[in-house]
Protein backbone atom coordinates (compact mmCIF):
# COMPACT_ATOMS: atom_id res chain seq x y z
CA UNK A 1 0.00 0.00 0.00
CA UNK A 2 1.15 3.66 -0.79
CA UNK A 3 0.65 6.34 1.30
CA UNK A 4 -0.38 9.96 -0.64
CA UNK A 5 -1.62 13.07 0.51
CA UNK A 6 -5.17 14.22 -0.78
CA UNK A 7 -6.36 18.04 -0.01
CA UNK A 8 -4.28 17.61 3.23
CA UNK A 9 -5.29 13.85 4.24
CA UNK A 10 -2.77 10.89 3.91
CA UNK A 11 -4.64 8.05 2.78
CA UNK A 12 -3.17 4.71 1.55
CA UNK A 13 -4.16 2.96 -1.61
CA UNK A 14 -2.90 0.06 -3.77
CA UNK A 15 0.13 0.51 -6.22
CA UNK A 16 -1.32 1.31 -9.88
CA UNK A 17 -4.34 3.01 -8.78
CA UNK A 18 -5.22 6.21 -10.23
CA UNK A 19 -5.73 9.26 -8.30
CA UNK A 20 -9.66 9.55 -8.90
CA UNK A 21 -10.12 6.22 -7.74
CA UNK A 22 -8.10 6.55 -5.00
CA UNK A 23 -10.25 9.84 -3.77
CA UNK A 24 -13.03 7.34 -4.64
CA UNK A 25 -12.37 4.95 -2.81
CA UNK A 26 -11.77 7.49 0.47
CA UNK A 27 -14.35 9.69 -0.15
CA UNK A 28 -15.74 10.11 3.39
CA UNK A 29 -12.49 11.29 4.49
CA UNK A 30 -12.16 13.49 2.03
CA UNK A 31 -13.93 17.37 1.42
CA UNK A 32 -14.73 15.88 -2.21
CA UNK A 33 -14.21 13.75 -5.52
CA UNK A 34 -13.01 14.65 -8.70
CA UNK A 35 -16.04 14.80 -10.76
CA UNK A 36 -15.73 12.60 -13.69
CA UNK A 37 -17.70 12.86 -16.89
CA UNK A 38 -15.59 10.16 -19.61
CA UNK A 39 -14.20 7.98 -16.86
CA UNK A 40 -16.21 4.91 -16.29
CA UNK A 41 -14.61 2.54 -13.87
CA UNK A 42 -16.42 -0.43 -15.76
CA UNK A 43 -15.00 0.36 -19.07
CA UNK A 44 -11.19 -0.15 -19.86
CA UNK A 45 -9.67 2.30 -21.86
CA UNK A 46 -11.98 5.04 -20.68
CA UNK A 47 -11.08 8.38 -19.54
CA UNK A 48 -8.94 11.56 -20.12
CA UNK A 49 -10.65 13.00 -22.96
CA UNK A 50 -13.56 15.44 -20.86
CA UNK A 51 -10.76 16.66 -18.78
CA UNK A 52 -13.44 18.00 -15.49
CA UNK A 53 -11.14 15.72 -13.40
CA UNK A 54 -8.25 18.01 -13.59
CA UNK A 55 -6.21 17.98 -9.89
CA UNK A 56 -2.69 19.44 -8.92
CA UNK A 57 -0.26 16.50 -8.83
CA UNK A 58 3.05 17.42 -7.18
CA UNK A 59 6.40 15.63 -5.15
CA UNK A 60 7.99 16.43 -2.14
CA UNK A 61 10.94 17.97 -3.29
CA UNK A 62 14.46 16.22 -2.64
CA UNK A 63 18.07 17.57 -2.68
CA UNK A 64 19.34 15.38 -5.90
CA UNK A 65 22.85 14.88 -4.39
CA UNK A 66 22.37 13.90 -0.82
CA UNK A 67 18.46 13.22 -1.23
CA UNK A 68 17.50 15.50 1.92
CA UNK A 69 14.25 16.65 1.94
CA UNK A 70 14.04 20.60 0.70
CA UNK A 71 12.91 22.67 3.80
CA UNK A 72 10.96 26.08 2.22
CA UNK A 73 12.18 29.08 4.45
CA UNK A 74 8.86 30.55 4.04
CA UNK A 75 6.48 27.75 5.85
CA UNK A 76 9.34 25.74 7.52
CA UNK A 77 7.65 22.49 5.84
CA UNK A 78 8.95 20.05 3.13
CA UNK A 79 8.87 22.10 -0.36
CA UNK A 80 5.93 20.34 -3.05
CA UNK A 81 7.20 20.45 -6.72
CA UNK A 82 3.54 20.46 -8.25
CA UNK A 83 3.33 19.68 -12.03
CA UNK A 84 3.02 22.96 -13.91
CA UNK A 85 -0.02 22.25 -15.24
CA UNK A 86 -3.07 20.40 -13.50
CA UNK A 87 -3.22 16.71 -14.31
CA UNK A 88 -6.57 14.25 -15.15
CA UNK A 89 -7.23 12.50 -12.44
CA UNK A 90 -8.74 10.04 -14.24
CA UNK A 91 -5.09 9.06 -15.97
CA UNK A 92 -2.49 9.42 -13.75
CA UNK A 93 -1.48 6.84 -11.33
CA UNK A 94 -0.30 7.22 -7.83
CA UNK A 95 3.37 7.34 -6.63
CA UNK A 96 4.47 6.90 -3.06
CA UNK A 97 4.54 10.39 -1.03
CA UNK A 98 2.68 12.34 -4.09
CA UNK A 99 0.80 15.14 -2.80
CA UNK A 100 -2.94 16.02 -4.82
CA UNK A 101 -4.47 18.64 -4.12
CA UNK A 102 -8.23 18.88 -5.59
CA UNK A 103 -11.23 20.42 -4.17
CA UNK A 104 -8.72 22.42 -1.72
CA UNK A 105 -7.19 24.74 -4.17
CA UNK A 106 -8.60 27.37 -5.87
CA UNK A 107 -7.03 26.44 -9.05
CA UNK A 108 -8.18 23.24 -10.00
CA UNK A 109 -11.84 24.88 -8.72
CA UNK A 110 -11.18 27.85 -11.69
CA UNK A 111 -9.17 25.10 -13.79
CA UNK A 112 -13.17 22.83 -13.87
CA UNK A 113 -15.16 26.26 -14.15
CA UNK A 114 -13.16 26.39 -17.12
CA UNK A 115 -13.78 23.08 -18.27
CA UNK A 116 -17.73 23.21 -17.69
CA UNK A 117 -17.29 26.71 -19.78
CA UNK A 118 -16.06 24.97 -22.57
CA UNK A 119 -17.97 21.44 -22.62
CA UNK A 120 -20.92 23.38 -22.58
CA UNK A 121 -19.89 25.66 -25.55
CA UNK A 122 -21.75 23.35 -28.08
CA UNK A 123 -23.92 21.95 -25.53
CA UNK A 124 -27.58 23.44 -26.00
CA UNK A 125 -28.90 24.35 -22.77
CA UNK A 126 -32.83 22.68 -23.44
CA UNK A 127 -32.66 20.89 -20.10
CA UNK A 128 -36.54 21.31 -20.10
CA UNK A 129 -36.36 19.46 -22.72
CA UNK A 130 -34.05 16.83 -22.58
CA UNK A 131 -35.18 13.23 -21.09
CA UNK A 132 -31.75 13.29 -19.46
CA UNK A 133 -32.72 16.31 -17.28
CA UNK A 134 -32.51 15.21 -13.51
CA UNK A 135 -30.27 12.48 -13.79
CA UNK A 136 -27.62 13.79 -15.86
CA UNK A 137 -23.99 14.65 -14.75
CA UNK A 138 -23.15 17.53 -16.93
CA UNK A 139 -26.30 19.19 -15.08
CA UNK A 140 -25.15 18.47 -12.20
CA UNK A 141 -21.24 19.50 -12.87
CA UNK A 142 -22.45 22.95 -14.25
CA UNK A 143 -24.76 23.31 -11.13
CA UNK A 144 -21.98 22.70 -8.81
CA UNK A 145 -18.98 24.37 -11.06
CA UNK A 146 -20.23 27.06 -13.37
CA UNK A 147 -21.00 30.27 -14.45
CA UNK A 148 -24.37 31.23 -14.10
CA UNK A 149 -24.99 32.65 -17.42
CA UNK A 150 -22.95 31.53 -20.85
CA UNK A 151 -20.67 33.61 -22.10
CA UNK A 152 -20.66 32.15 -25.53
CA UNK A 153 -22.06 33.91 -28.53
CA UNK A 154 -21.53 32.33 -31.19
CA UNK A 155 -23.57 29.67 -33.14
CA UNK A 156 -23.44 26.29 -31.32
CA UNK A 157 -23.52 23.25 -33.68
CA UNK A 158 -26.72 21.62 -34.61
CA UNK A 159 -27.09 18.71 -36.30
CA UNK A 160 -30.62 16.52 -36.94
CA UNK A 161 -31.94 13.85 -34.12
CA UNK A 162 -30.78 9.86 -35.76
CA UNK A 163 -32.42 6.84 -34.97
CA UNK A 164 -29.77 4.65 -34.50
CA UNK A 165 -31.62 1.16 -34.55
CA UNK A 166 -35.20 1.27 -33.30
CA UNK A 167 -34.66 1.89 -29.91
CA UNK A 168 -31.93 4.49 -29.31
CA UNK A 169 -32.00 8.17 -30.70
CA UNK A 170 -28.98 9.94 -31.09
CA UNK A 171 -28.76 13.53 -30.88
CA UNK A 172 -25.56 14.82 -31.32
CA UNK A 173 -26.29 18.30 -30.50
CA UNK A 174 -26.19 17.15 -26.95
CA UNK A 175 -22.88 14.90 -27.03
CA UNK A 176 -19.83 15.89 -25.37
CA UNK A 177 -17.36 12.98 -26.78
CA UNK A 178 -16.76 11.30 -23.77
CA UNK A 179 -16.57 8.00 -26.06
CA UNK A 180 -18.41 6.18 -23.09
CA UNK A 181 -20.62 4.79 -25.99
CA UNK A 182 -18.22 3.00 -28.01
CA UNK A 183 -16.14 1.50 -25.17
CA UNK A 184 -19.21 -0.44 -24.76
CA UNK A 185 -19.98 -1.25 -28.06
CA UNK A 186 -16.13 -2.41 -27.87
CA UNK A 187 -16.07 -4.16 -24.64
CA UNK A 188 -20.01 -5.32 -24.66
CA UNK A 189 -20.64 -5.86 -27.65
CA UNK A 190 -19.49 -8.18 -30.68
CA UNK A 191 -18.97 -5.57 -33.42
CA UNK A 192 -18.85 -2.05 -32.93
CA UNK A 193 -20.86 -0.28 -35.90
CA UNK A 194 -20.95 3.15 -34.81
CA UNK A 195 -17.83 5.67 -33.55
CA UNK A 196 -16.36 8.96 -33.68
CA UNK A 197 -15.94 10.39 -37.50
CA UNK A 198 -14.27 13.38 -38.38
CA UNK A 199 -12.18 15.12 -36.08
CA UNK A 200 -11.46 18.24 -33.51
CA UNK A 201 -14.76 20.86 -34.31
CA UNK A 202 -16.23 18.57 -36.87
CA UNK A 203 -16.19 15.05 -34.40
CA UNK A 204 -19.10 13.87 -34.61
CA UNK A 205 -20.71 10.12 -33.40
CA UNK A 206 -22.08 8.66 -35.92
CA UNK A 207 -23.06 5.31 -37.47
CA UNK A 208 -21.75 5.97 -40.75
CA UNK A 209 -24.19 5.48 -43.03
CA UNK A 210 -26.83 5.42 -40.24
CA UNK A 211 -26.03 1.20 -39.53
CA UNK A 212 -28.14 0.49 -37.21
CA UNK A 213 -26.83 -0.49 -33.75
CA UNK A 214 -28.86 -4.09 -32.67
CA UNK A 215 -26.32 -5.66 -30.84
CA UNK A 216 -28.35 -7.60 -27.80
CA UNK A 217 -26.07 -5.23 -25.51
CA UNK A 218 -26.27 -1.93 -26.94
CA UNK A 219 -29.05 -0.13 -24.60
CA UNK A 220 -26.00 -0.17 -22.39
CA UNK A 221 -24.93 2.81 -24.38
CA UNK A 222 -28.16 5.08 -22.81
CA UNK A 223 -26.73 4.07 -19.18
CA UNK A 224 -23.34 5.25 -19.85
CA UNK A 225 -24.16 8.23 -21.68
CA UNK A 226 -23.60 11.24 -19.19
CA UNK A 227 -25.78 13.86 -21.01
CA UNK A 228 -28.90 13.30 -23.34
CA UNK A 229 -27.07 12.41 -26.41
CA UNK A 230 -28.60 8.75 -26.58
CA UNK A 231 -31.98 8.43 -25.21
CA UNK A 232 -34.54 5.45 -24.93
CA UNK A 233 -36.57 5.72 -28.08
CA UNK A 234 -39.53 3.69 -25.86
CA UNK A 235 -39.04 6.59 -22.81
CA UNK A 236 -38.70 9.49 -25.20
CA UNK A 237 -40.84 12.36 -23.81
CA UNK A 238 -43.05 9.82 -21.61
CA UNK A 239 -42.18 11.71 -18.21
CA UNK A 240 -40.06 13.43 -16.44
CA UNK A 241 -37.54 11.46 -14.23
CA UNK A 242 -38.52 13.16 -10.71
CA UNK A 243 -42.23 12.40 -11.41
CA UNK A 244 -41.25 8.07 -11.67
CA UNK A 245 -40.52 6.29 -8.52
CA UNK A 246 -37.08 3.85 -8.96
CA UNK A 247 -37.45 0.74 -7.45
CA UNK A 248 -34.71 -2.19 -7.68
CA UNK A 249 -35.92 -5.17 -8.93
CA UNK A 250 -34.75 -8.30 -10.78
CA UNK A 251 -35.84 -11.22 -12.99
CA UNK A 252 -33.97 -14.57 -14.46
CA UNK A 253 -31.92 -13.51 -17.55
CA UNK A 254 -28.80 -15.85 -18.21
CA UNK A 255 -28.23 -13.46 -21.55
CA UNK A 256 -24.81 -13.51 -22.43
CA UNK A 257 -23.18 -11.27 -24.66
CA UNK A 258 -21.48 -12.78 -27.84
CA UNK A 259 -17.84 -12.46 -27.06
CA UNK A 260 -18.88 -13.88 -24.01
CA UNK A 261 -17.58 -11.32 -21.95
CA UNK A 262 -20.51 -10.03 -20.10
CA UNK A 263 -23.38 -11.64 -18.78
CA UNK A 264 -27.17 -9.92 -18.15
CA UNK A 265 -28.16 -11.33 -14.73
CA UNK A 266 -31.59 -9.59 -14.74
CA UNK A 267 -30.92 -7.32 -12.00
CA UNK A 268 -32.24 -3.75 -12.85
CA UNK A 269 -33.82 -0.76 -11.78
CA UNK A 270 -37.65 0.02 -12.73
CA UNK A 271 -39.03 3.58 -13.02
CA UNK A 272 -42.65 3.46 -12.10
CA UNK A 273 -45.25 5.71 -12.14
CA UNK A 274 -48.13 3.96 -9.83
CA UNK A 275 -48.02 0.54 -11.15
CA UNK A 276 -47.06 1.06 -14.58
CA UNK A 277 -43.26 0.30 -15.56
CA UNK A 278 -42.12 3.33 -17.49
CA UNK A 279 -38.75 2.48 -18.05
CA UNK A 280 -35.87 0.23 -17.04
CA UNK A 281 -32.05 1.15 -16.53
CA UNK A 282 -29.35 -0.58 -14.99
CA UNK A 283 -28.66 0.06 -11.46
CA UNK A 284 -26.38 3.01 -10.92
CA UNK A 285 -24.33 3.46 -7.67
CA UNK A 286 -23.11 6.59 -6.27
CA UNK A 287 -20.67 7.80 -8.98
CA UNK A 288 -23.59 7.26 -11.41
CA UNK A 289 -21.84 4.47 -12.93
CA UNK A 290 -23.55 1.07 -13.75
CA UNK A 291 -23.37 -1.93 -11.15
CA UNK A 292 -24.36 -4.48 -13.64
CA UNK A 293 -25.06 -4.54 -17.43
CA UNK A 294 -28.05 -5.70 -18.20
CA UNK A 295 -29.29 -7.26 -21.87
CA UNK A 296 -31.46 -5.57 -24.38
CA UNK A 297 -34.34 -7.68 -23.53
CA UNK A 298 -34.68 -6.71 -19.99
CA UNK A 299 -34.63 -3.51 -20.95
CA UNK A 300 -37.25 -3.02 -23.46
CA UNK A 301 -39.38 -6.40 -23.53
CA UNK A 302 -40.46 -6.46 -20.07
CA UNK A 303 -42.41 -3.32 -19.22
CA UNK A 304 -44.78 -4.91 -16.75
CA UNK A 305 -44.83 -5.46 -13.26
CA UNK A 306 -45.42 -8.89 -13.72
CA UNK A 307 -42.79 -9.84 -14.88
CA UNK A 308 -40.05 -8.61 -11.96
CA UNK A 309 -39.67 -9.36 -8.71
CA UNK A 310 -39.45 -5.96 -7.03
CA UNK A 311 -36.59 -6.09 -3.49
CA UNK A 312 -37.70 -2.34 -2.97
CA UNK A 313 -37.09 1.31 -3.37
CA UNK A 314 -33.92 2.20 -5.06
CA UNK A 315 -32.17 4.18 -2.37
CA UNK A 316 -32.16 8.04 -3.84
CA UNK A 317 -29.82 10.76 -2.63
CA UNK A 318 -31.91 13.36 -0.78
CA UNK A 319 -30.29 15.82 -3.01
CA UNK A 320 -31.27 14.84 -6.32
CA UNK A 321 -34.75 16.00 -7.60
CA UNK A 322 -35.29 12.39 -8.25
CA UNK A 323 -36.52 12.01 -4.38
CA UNK A 324 -38.57 15.10 -4.79
CA UNK A 325 -42.20 14.52 -3.52
CA UNK A 326 -41.53 10.86 -3.04
CA UNK A 327 -42.38 11.54 1.03
CA UNK A 328 -39.71 8.63 2.18
CA UNK A 329 -37.27 9.07 4.33
CA UNK A 330 -34.54 10.16 3.15
CA UNK A 331 -31.60 7.64 3.29
CA UNK A 332 -29.62 8.78 5.63
CA UNK A 333 -31.14 11.02 8.24
CA UNK A 334 -29.17 14.34 9.27
CA UNK A 335 -27.83 14.74 12.73
CA UNK A 336 -30.78 17.66 13.13
CA UNK A 337 -33.21 15.73 12.12
CA UNK A 338 -32.66 12.72 14.10
CA UNK A 339 -32.67 15.15 16.84
CA UNK A 340 -35.99 16.26 15.88
CA UNK A 341 -37.55 13.19 16.06
CA UNK A 342 -35.91 11.83 19.38
CA UNK A 343 -37.37 15.20 20.93
CA UNK A 344 -40.77 14.44 19.21
CA UNK A 345 -41.00 10.83 20.61
CA UNK A 346 -39.66 11.77 24.58
CA UNK A 347 -42.35 14.24 24.38
CA UNK A 348 -45.04 12.32 23.38
CA UNK A 349 -44.07 10.18 25.45
CA UNK A 350 -44.10 12.33 28.11
CA UNK A 351 -47.74 13.38 27.39
CA UNK A 352 -49.22 10.33 26.76
CA UNK A 353 -47.61 8.85 30.58
CA UNK A 354 -49.45 11.95 31.92
CA UNK A 355 -52.66 11.66 29.84
CA UNK A 356 -52.12 7.73 31.61
CA UNK A 357 -51.89 9.43 35.09
CA UNK B 1 -53.75 17.04 36.92
CA UNK B 2 -53.19 20.21 34.64
CA UNK B 3 -51.60 20.03 31.35
CA UNK B 4 -52.03 23.32 30.13
CA UNK B 5 -52.77 27.13 31.50
CA UNK B 6 -55.33 27.58 29.56
CA UNK B 7 -58.09 26.82 31.45
CA UNK B 8 -60.24 29.45 33.60
CA UNK B 9 -62.14 28.87 37.04
CA UNK B 10 -66.04 29.58 36.34
CA UNK B 11 -67.46 31.36 39.23
CA UNK B 12 -70.89 31.33 39.79
CA UNK B 13 -71.67 34.59 42.41
CA UNK B 14 -74.90 35.81 42.91
CA UNK B 15 -76.09 39.02 40.59
CA UNK B 16 -76.82 42.20 42.06
CA UNK B 17 -80.01 43.73 42.38
CA UNK B 18 -79.27 46.12 39.50
CA UNK B 19 -78.32 42.84 37.44
CA UNK B 20 -81.48 41.44 38.24
CA UNK B 21 -83.45 44.37 36.87
CA UNK B 22 -82.13 43.29 33.14
CA UNK B 23 -83.27 46.37 31.68
CA UNK B 24 -80.19 48.04 31.77
CA UNK B 25 -78.86 45.19 30.04
CA UNK B 26 -81.33 45.30 26.97
CA UNK B 27 -80.52 48.73 26.93
CA UNK B 28 -76.94 48.97 26.76
CA UNK B 29 -77.53 46.06 23.90
CA UNK B 30 -80.10 47.97 21.95
CA UNK B 31 -77.46 51.22 22.32
CA UNK B 32 -74.94 48.99 20.63
CA UNK B 33 -76.81 47.79 17.62
CA UNK B 34 -78.12 51.48 17.27
CA UNK B 35 -74.85 52.70 16.83
CA UNK B 36 -74.38 50.00 14.22
CA UNK B 37 -76.78 51.83 11.82
CA UNK B 38 -74.69 54.90 11.50
CA UNK B 39 -71.49 53.36 11.06
CA UNK B 40 -69.90 52.63 7.47
CA UNK B 41 -71.17 49.18 5.97
CA UNK B 42 -68.72 46.30 6.58
CA UNK B 43 -70.29 44.91 3.04
CA UNK B 44 -69.92 45.82 -0.70
CA UNK B 45 -72.70 45.42 -3.48
CA UNK B 46 -71.25 42.64 -5.41
CA UNK B 47 -71.45 42.42 -8.35
CA UNK B 48 -72.34 46.11 -8.99
CA UNK B 49 -69.30 47.16 -6.59
CA UNK B 50 -65.83 45.17 -6.86
CA UNK B 51 -63.31 45.38 -4.02
CA UNK B 52 -59.76 46.76 -5.46
CA UNK B 53 -58.01 43.65 -6.51
CA UNK B 54 -53.76 44.39 -6.76
CA UNK B 55 -52.34 44.17 -10.43
CA UNK B 56 -49.89 41.23 -8.66
CA UNK B 57 -52.76 39.27 -7.32
CA UNK B 58 -52.58 35.80 -7.48
CA UNK B 59 -55.58 33.97 -9.27
CA UNK B 60 -56.64 31.61 -11.79
CA UNK B 61 -53.47 30.37 -14.29
CA UNK B 62 -52.37 31.14 -17.76
CA UNK B 63 -50.07 29.68 -20.17
CA UNK B 64 -48.89 31.91 -22.43
CA UNK B 65 -48.19 31.63 -26.33
CA UNK B 66 -45.27 33.74 -27.82
CA UNK B 67 -45.31 36.76 -30.51
CA UNK B 68 -46.20 34.34 -33.03
CA UNK B 69 -49.28 32.09 -31.10
CA UNK B 70 -47.44 29.56 -30.39
CA UNK B 71 -47.54 28.02 -27.12
CA UNK B 72 -44.38 28.62 -24.59
CA UNK B 73 -44.73 25.74 -22.09
CA UNK B 74 -42.25 22.57 -23.02
CA UNK B 75 -44.07 20.00 -20.25
CA UNK B 76 -40.51 20.54 -18.47
CA UNK B 77 -42.77 19.42 -15.21
CA UNK B 78 -40.79 22.00 -12.60
CA UNK B 79 -44.22 23.74 -12.14
CA UNK B 80 -45.41 20.13 -10.95
CA UNK B 81 -42.29 19.68 -8.92
CA UNK B 82 -42.31 22.76 -7.96
CA UNK B 83 -46.09 23.12 -6.48
CA UNK B 84 -46.73 22.09 -2.77
CA UNK B 85 -50.14 21.07 -3.13
CA UNK B 86 -49.26 18.76 -6.02
CA UNK B 87 -52.23 20.20 -8.43
CA UNK B 88 -50.39 20.14 -11.61
CA UNK B 89 -50.26 16.92 -13.84
CA UNK B 90 -49.30 16.91 -17.63
CA UNK B 91 -48.32 14.81 -20.25
CA UNK B 92 -45.90 15.60 -23.30
CA UNK B 93 -45.55 15.00 -26.56
CA UNK B 94 -43.38 15.56 -29.17
CA UNK B 95 -44.14 17.94 -31.60
CA UNK B 96 -44.36 16.73 -35.36
CA UNK B 97 -43.14 18.69 -38.54
CA UNK B 98 -45.63 21.50 -39.62
CA UNK B 99 -46.76 21.82 -36.03
CA UNK B 100 -44.04 24.55 -34.98
CA UNK B 101 -46.70 27.52 -35.33
CA UNK B 102 -48.61 25.63 -32.69
CA UNK B 103 -45.86 24.29 -30.02
CA UNK B 104 -42.03 26.78 -29.49
CA UNK B 105 -40.12 23.76 -28.66
CA UNK B 106 -39.77 20.32 -29.52
CA UNK B 107 -41.85 18.91 -26.77
CA UNK B 108 -44.88 20.43 -25.61
CA UNK B 109 -47.85 19.82 -22.90
CA UNK B 110 -50.54 17.14 -24.82
CA UNK B 111 -52.31 17.49 -21.46
CA UNK B 112 -51.59 20.00 -19.14
CA UNK B 113 -53.93 19.96 -15.63
CA UNK B 114 -54.48 21.95 -12.65
CA UNK B 115 -56.38 20.81 -9.75
CA UNK B 116 -58.08 24.12 -8.82
CA UNK B 117 -59.62 22.24 -5.50
CA UNK B 118 -55.86 21.36 -4.54
CA UNK B 119 -54.14 24.80 -6.01
CA UNK B 120 -53.10 26.88 -3.30
CA UNK B 121 -52.47 29.96 -5.70
CA UNK B 122 -48.74 30.31 -3.82
CA UNK B 123 -47.57 31.19 -6.92
CA UNK B 124 -44.16 29.12 -6.93
CA UNK B 125 -45.09 27.12 -10.34
CA UNK B 126 -44.44 30.35 -12.17
CA UNK B 127 -41.57 30.83 -10.29
CA UNK B 128 -40.15 27.44 -11.30
CA UNK B 129 -40.87 27.70 -14.88
CA UNK B 130 -38.04 28.42 -17.20
CA UNK B 131 -39.99 29.42 -19.82
CA UNK B 132 -42.20 32.23 -18.58
CA UNK B 133 -45.13 29.86 -19.62
CA UNK B 134 -47.48 29.76 -16.94
CA UNK B 135 -48.34 33.28 -15.12
CA UNK B 136 -51.03 34.04 -12.04
CA UNK B 137 -53.19 36.43 -13.26
CA UNK B 138 -55.60 38.95 -11.02
CA UNK B 139 -58.66 36.74 -12.25
CA UNK B 140 -61.02 34.92 -9.77
CA UNK B 141 -61.43 30.25 -10.31
CA UNK B 142 -65.22 30.77 -9.56
CA UNK B 143 -67.16 28.28 -7.43
CA UNK B 144 -68.79 25.18 -9.19
CA UNK B 145 -71.37 22.26 -8.53
CA UNK B 146 -69.25 19.81 -9.74
CA UNK B 147 -66.04 18.79 -8.41
CA UNK B 148 -65.01 17.99 -11.88
CA UNK B 149 -65.31 21.07 -13.14
CA UNK B 150 -62.10 22.47 -11.02
CA UNK B 151 -59.61 20.47 -12.90
CA UNK B 152 -58.93 22.80 -15.43
CA UNK B 153 -57.44 20.99 -18.86
CA UNK B 154 -55.29 23.01 -21.30
CA UNK B 155 -58.72 24.72 -22.63
CA UNK B 156 -59.17 26.94 -19.92
CA UNK B 157 -55.35 27.58 -19.22
CA UNK B 158 -54.01 28.21 -22.63
CA UNK B 159 -54.72 32.04 -23.79
CA UNK B 160 -57.07 32.04 -26.68
CA UNK B 161 -54.75 33.64 -29.68
CA UNK B 162 -57.01 36.53 -30.19
CA UNK B 163 -57.26 37.78 -26.58
CA UNK B 164 -54.32 37.49 -25.19
CA UNK B 165 -54.04 38.20 -21.47
CA UNK B 166 -51.94 40.69 -19.88
CA UNK B 167 -49.52 39.73 -17.62
CA UNK B 168 -46.67 42.48 -17.78
CA UNK B 169 -47.44 43.66 -14.03
CA UNK B 170 -46.66 39.94 -12.95
CA UNK B 171 -43.35 39.86 -14.84
CA UNK B 172 -42.11 42.99 -13.84
CA UNK B 173 -42.87 41.93 -9.95
CA UNK B 174 -41.01 37.90 -10.70
CA UNK B 175 -38.02 40.00 -12.65
CA UNK B 176 -37.19 42.26 -9.18
CA UNK B 177 -38.61 38.59 -6.92
CA UNK B 178 -35.95 36.79 -8.92
CA UNK B 179 -32.93 39.34 -8.96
Amino acid sequence: MLKVIIDDIEVEVAPGTTVLEAARQNADKLPGVPPAMCYYSKLEGSGGKCRVCLVKVGMPAVDMATKEPIIDPATGKQRINFMPKPQASCRTTVAPGMVIQGESSPEVLEARKGVVEFLLINHPLDCPICDQAGECKLQDLAYENGREATRYQEKRRTFEKIDIGDKIKLHMTRCILCYRCTYVADQLTDKRVHGIINRGDHAEISTYIQNAVENDFSGNMIDVCPVGALTDKTFRFKSRVWFLKPVDAHRTCNHQSKNEKIKCNGKATLWMFGGEVFRVTARKDKWAEVEEFICNECRYDHKNTADWTIEGPTAVSHQSVISANHYTLPFEMSKGMQNRLEQKTVKRSLIEKQLGE
Amino acid sequence: MQLTNRSKVVSNKKMSFAEKLYLPAIVKGLAITMSHFFRKPATISYPEEQRYIAPVWRGKHVLKRDANGAENCTACGLCAVACPAEAITMTAAERKPGEEHMYREEKYAAVYEINMLRCIFCGLCEEACPKEAIFLTPELVPSYLNRDEFIYGKDKLVEPIDKRVDITQRQKHLVEKKQ
